[in-house]
């Protein structure tokens, strides 16, 4: 390529990459931050990290976040998938309504997502707990799954299948033999996406919780609204560092399956 | 073996009645824990309100006329703007970021890769590490206290500015994404024609990049628009009571107003501006050639 950038683009460029990174580098080193004060700097601590372990709710909750987020994941994944695959065979008219409809749901505003839910399961008479909050991320999951497998079928090469049924296998024996480990980096990827996005939720989660179910959002919300304290920091930087070892995991897992 | 056998003979015989099977698991947790709830939150918006919260038989529109109070107008446009002003302000920094990265030759994945970062933590700490900056004894503060610029604190947080600097950190790389992919798609022979025919790097870009790559601004706006408009954590712990904007208000109205119908009728009209904007997406969508 001959095309070169002028000068001042690749500088500007730099400036908002700094800002899109400076809140969270900064939420992480206050966290090392010595001060009750996060905003003066007097020294390096670790007392902060110490403090998490003699928070038994704070414990708690990442372990019921770690819970929902892990049987959210499973069913989702597992019915997202369904979903893909059926909206893969079936004709085009019925596919392009039923596709262009699981994105309604990734739009809808959470808050409205989240109180329309909260309507249901007052009227019914369900009770608000960790069932009702595993419901609601399963919901919200799926349509997020069936698009990433969908789009990992668009791109499969399909002449495998037609090979095997032609050298006689029957459909189900296809389908695992060679269509499920051809599909598997794109479940994965999905299965990754619903686990990250059941783990983050936090509005929705907010109101089909109940008092029982507070997961860690919630909880690192009641805190930032109780008033700050420089334990959310450590707890911050904590997730953080969870998440993006786990999608670094996934890329790495994925680029060796040739995703 | 034998069922088995017979449900392949089926299916085989019927592909479509298969497919449908295949799907009516997951559409059906859809249906009971998504449409459902919408469909009876939009039937509450017709109703009559309950003293303490909940809804009253009968059938009404007053909660749709009281869209035309001043007060509550005040909170659509607001929303309106903050959501407008994210977009803009989005595609003018998104744009020249999408624009460096189709351009960054190997160092394309690394770019692409900070991009994403952001949008796999957690937006709650992300908004929560908006307020660390901008609270009065909060990092850019003591940053001009300590510069000697200001001698008092600024109020930067509880202000639109708060919520706007929020949501466009929030929402940035939904800009960036599409506008990089219709650039990465961009064929380079074309902008080495318009320079053999004389086009100077500007013209070039304005006549020949950015027309191209206009079906990646319109899903980027959109991408960043929609969720602006319904925007409920940003506003809530940035924006403070003066910065309302209309999730707050339906949170509001379940809350402490306690009028469902109201709160119903607000969400309803949230869904339709978003469903409206969802179809728009898909035909942007599908012009571009599906992705």
């Amino acid at each position: 390529m001959t095309r070169r950038l002028p000068r001042w683009l690749p500088v500007l460029v730099a400036g908002i990459f700094f800002l899109l990174h400076l809140p969270v580098l900064v939420l992480v080193a206050y966290s090392f931050n010595a001060s009750r004060y996060s905003a003066e700097w007097s020294g390096f601590s670790l007392h902060w990290y110490a403090r998490l372990l003699e928070r038994p709710d704070i414990l708690r909750a990442l372990r019921l976040s770690l819970t929902v987020a892990t049987a959210s994941t499973l069913f989702a994944t597992a019915l997202g998938t369904l979903v893909a695959l059926g909206l893969s065979r079936l004709p085009f008219r019925g596919k392009r309504t039923v596709e262009g409809s699981l994105y309604l749901p990734i739009v809808t505003p959470e808050i409205v997502t989240g109180i329309s839910l909260l309507i249901l399961f007052v009227a019914v008479g369900v009770p608000l707990g960790v069932g009702t909050v595993i419901i609601a991320h399963t919901a919200f999951c799926i349509p997020f799954v069936a698009v990433v497998v969908l789009a990992r079928l668009r791109g499969m090469d399909h002449t495998l299948e037609e090979a095997a049924l032609i050298l006689g296998a029957d459909e189900i024996t296809a389908f695992r033999r060679v269509t499920l480990p051809l599909l598997a980096p794109g479940i994965m990827a999905g299965a990754l996406l619903a686990f990250t996005l059941s783990l983050d939720d936090f509005v929705i989660t907010f109101f089909v919780a109940g008092p029982g179910a507070t997961t860690l959002p919630v909880l690192v919300y009641s805190m930032v609204r109780r008033g700050i304290e420089p334990t959310i920091n450590a707890v911050s930087a904590l997730l953080v560092v969870v998440t993006t070892l786990t999608v670094a995991l996934a890329a790495r897992v994925g680029g060796e399956r040739g995703a | 073996m034998s069922l088995r056998r017979r449900l392949l003979g089926f299916f085989a015989r019927r592909p479509v009645a298969g497919a449908w099977a295949l799907l009516s698991p997951g559409l059906l947790w859809l249906v009971l824990f998504f449409a459902i709830p919408l469909a009876i939150l939009i039937g509450y918006s017709v109703l009559h309100r309950g003293t303490y919260g909940g809804v009253m038989p009968g059938f009404t529109l007053e909660h749709y006329r009281r869209f035309s109070d001043p007060i509550y107008l005040a909170v659509a446009a607001r929303t309106l703007w903050i959501a407008l002003a994210t977009t803009g302000l989005c595609l003018l920094l998104g744009y020249p970021v999408a624009y460096v990265i189709a351009r960054a030759g190997r160092w394309r994945n690394v770019l692409l890769f900070l991009v994403i970062l952001p949008f796999w933590t957690s937006f709650l700490v992300r908004t929560y590490a908006m307020i660390v900056l901008l609270r009065s004894s909060g990092v850019i503060n003591s940053l001009l206290l300590g510069l000697g610029v200001t001698s008092t604190p600024l109020d930067l947080l509880y202000t639109p500015g708060a919520v706007l600097a929020g949501l466009v950190y929030g929402y940035l790389p939904f800009m960036i994404l599409p506008i990089y992919a219709s650039l990465e798609r961009l064929d380079l022979d074309l902008l080495d024609a318009a320079e053999a025919l004389g086009a100077r790097a500007w013209s070039r870009f304005r006549r020949v990049t950015l027309p191209l790559s206009l079906p990646g601004v319109a899903a980027g706006s959109l991408l960043v628009f929609i969720p602006s408009l319904g925007a409920f954590l940003t506003p809530d712990l940035l924006g403070g009571a003066k910065t309302m904007m209309l999730g707050n208000l339906v949170q509001n109205q379940f809350g402490a107003a306690r009028n469902w119908p109201f709160g119903s009728a607000i969400s309803f009209a949230l869904m339709l501006v978003v469903f409206v904007g969802l179809l728009a997406w898909l035909r942007v969508r599908d012009a571009e050639g599906a992705t």
